[in-house]
């Protein structure tokens, strides 16, 4: 069983598998259901790259609601003052916050763990004021209201379910990118950075180089996010961006497992559908929730859901296959030392 | 001219508010290498038992003293249940736990208390004295004041009591400190208590200017962390030193820069921050991170 789940075939069949019940999610839903879907699939692209960077490089960031917001903002500026087709937006978010985050990564590299921290903050908190600031090319406080883009008159597709499926035709890639970034060495040497600097350094891994490209590469995810955001929405406004949004992706990546690819879908799950099943009860329920289950991770479940799933799984096929098991327990203590970036100092 | 010196002392005053807080912070990294992301919120937490202790008729004196009281064992309880098992691990690991608990405290307020804003009672006098040309508001007189008896406090605490000493020791050492009979673990919850006490004293002091809501120790937190960073995350002397640089660097460029006006001086301490943090790490007095290679 368990080799059957290790084998490139089985694994392949059930991406497929995947796949399908997500292009079907979307005719077995109403409007309102769909368009929320939507929004995990746009939040887990930037969860996903947040992860890539915390999770794999250890680098700390507390402002990637910045990139979202400017990823955010540039789709809707180039929407707003020229003719460009929607999903063009999309690319050229990813460009402008590939070379936001490189600008960030620089500065980054004399800086670890806390302080690093701060300065992102600094960020997520800075630019939405900003962009009030430049109100002539931003709208100000007023926001911006942007066409959303028709559904191609071929598909009959409802307009919610076309945001949709432009949402999953740009996750995919997304995802397939990261599971190449994290498998090759290029990921080994963002783990390896993240274990021991020193180590990594001596085994040939160019910090500087690899720090920023991990900045550049993880903004780049959160911008592209951030312009799918704006025509899902169809209005992007400074309120939208607060330090809330860099503080739930934050959440997500832990919840959803630090240093796993599959962890964002569980984690944009959460940070979509908590706020909507708790804001029945108390509009300050779902902060109690964030919060708590924050903690939680941090005590009980290191490797978020993600761990959770990988211990089930290491629990049900104890005995049968012992190499499975060992193999699991390796990709186990990755996660511990994921949660643990920048631990080993000595 | 008498403009200039009334915006230095406005400035000086607003930036007592923020030493007393970075004081706060400092004195929880100093002894657990922790920077604490919820200090702010616990002391709006603390501020709001204050002022429901106030709508619960009790006078302001003795509302304010048992919010001091309350955040002092809060801040003793926060750090053994929630800090405890997760002190001593690695930066990630503890900012998520800290962040979790800005997350929860806010919204705990939030649930209990709502989420509109709310006057706060001055514990100062209104009214000030005119000297040469500049107002001095027996308010700004009042909480400088406040925060130079409580540095000398603390001074005395940390200098010439066997607890104090007790605590230097813990966080020097604290590996060794239990060799001569230190309990690590009190001083460390006595830290986070002296810690809440401070920021609920910052909360209650600036609470009556910006008004009571769940959000308003988000921004004097931000000023706070500038102003430990400025002065370097574990020197006292740093904190309120760098949280008057602060304060007067804060309300001279809203007065003088016109591209940051009155509404966007939360760039200064983020410029500040910034800068620090890239130039000189470790602030005007702190002393540089040593790390076996």
């Amino acid at each position: 069983m368990s080799g059957l789940l290790t084998s490139p075939w089985a694994r392949r069949v059930g991406l497929a598998a995947l796949l399908a019940v997500a292009i079907a999610l979307p005719f077995f839903f109403g409007p309102y259901r769909v368009s929320q879907l939507t929004l995990v699939l746009i939040y887990a692209i930037a969860v996903l790259g947040l992860n890539l960077l915390v999770g794999y490089s250890g680098q700390i960031s507390l402002g990637h609601g910045a990139f979202f917001c400017i990823g955010a903002y540039t789709g809707a500026i180039l929407l707003d003052r020229t003719a460009i087709p929607h999903l063009l937006t999309v690319p050229a978010a990813g460009l402008v916050c590939f070379a936001a985050g490189l600008a960030l990564g620089l500065p980054a590299l004399r800086l670890r763990g806390l302080y690093l921290a701060l300065v992102t903050l600094a960020l997520a908190i800075a630019t939405p004021v900003l962009i009030k600031r430049f109100d002539g090319l931003t709208g100000g406080s007023q926001g911006l209201t942007v066409d959303q883009p028709a559904p191609p008159s071929w598909s009959g597709l409802a307009d919610d379910q076309n945001l949709y499926f432009i949402a999953l035709i740009a996750a995919v890639p997304m995802f397939w990118f990261a599971t190449g970034v994290v498998r090759r060495g290029s990921g080994r040497a963002l783990i390896a950075m993240r274990d021991n600097e020193t180590a990594s350094r001596t085994m040939g891994v160019n910090l500087a180089t690899f720090k920023t490209r991990a900045f550049g590469l993880s903004a780049a995810y959160a911008g592209i996010a951030g312009a799918l955001f704006t025509f899902a929405n169809g209005f992007v406004a400074p309120e939208s961006f607060t330090l809330t949004v860099s503080f739930a992706f934050l959440a997500a990546i832990v919840i959803g497992g630090l240093a796993t690819v599959a962890g964002a879908v569980f984690g944009a799950f959460f940070i979509v559908f908590v706020p909507v099943w708790t804001s029945d009860i108390d509009e300050a329920l779902s902060g109690v929730i964030y919060g708590a289950t924050l903690i939680a991770c941090m005590y009980v479940f290191r490797g978020g859901v993600m761990g959770v799933l990988r211990s089930a799984w290491a629990w049900s096929t104890k005995g049968r296959n012992e190499d499975e098991v060992a193999e699991v327990a390796v990709a186990g203590d990755g996660r511990r030392a994921g949660a643990g970036a920048g631990g080993v100092r000595s | 001219m008498a403009q200039f010196i009334q915006l230095v002392i406005d400035g000086i005053a607003i930036g007592s508010i923020y030493g007393a807080l970075a004081l706060a912070l400092v004195l929880i990294f100093r002894s657990t290498g922790i920077v604490n992301f919820a200090q702010g919120e616990m002391a709006m937490f603390s501020t709001f038992g204050a002022w429901a202790l106030v709508q619960a008729g009790l006078p302001l004196g003795v509302a304010l003293v048992g919010a001091l009281a309350a955040s002092f064992i809060g801040g003793m309880v926060i750090e053994r249940v929630i800090i405890r098992p997760v002190e001593g691990q690695d930066p990630l690991t503890i900012l998520i736990v800290t962040l979790g608990l800005f997350i929860l405290v806010n919204s705990l307020a939030g649930w209990i208390w709502g989420f509109n804003n709310r006057g706060f009672p001055r514990a100062l006098p209104d009214g000030s004295a005119h000297v040469a040309g500049v107002n001095l508001s027996y308010e700004s007189l009042g909480i400088v004041a406040v925060l130079l008896v409580v540095v000398g406090l603390l001074y005395l605490l940390f200098q010439k009591t066997k607890l104090g000493l007790a605590m230097r020791a813990a966080a020097a050492n604290p590996e060794s400190a239990p060799l001569v009979g230190i309990s690590v673990g009190r001083t460390l919850m006595i830290g986070w208590g002296l810690a809440a006490l401070l920021g609920a004293l910052a909360g209650v002091l600036v609470a009556p200017q910006l008004f009571l809501d769940v959000n308003f120790m988000g921004g004097v937190l931000v000023y706070s962390f500038a102003a430990a960073t400025l002065g370097g995350f574990d020197s006292p002397k740093g904190a309120v030193i760098g949280g008057w640089i602060i304060g007067v660097a804060e309300t001279l460029a809203g007065e003088y820069i016109d591209f940051i006006g009155s509404d966007l001086t939360i760039l200064v301490p983020l410029v500040i921050i910034f800068v620090v943090l890239l130039v000189r790490p470790n602030g005007l007095f702190g002393s540089p991170e040593v790390v076996r290679a």
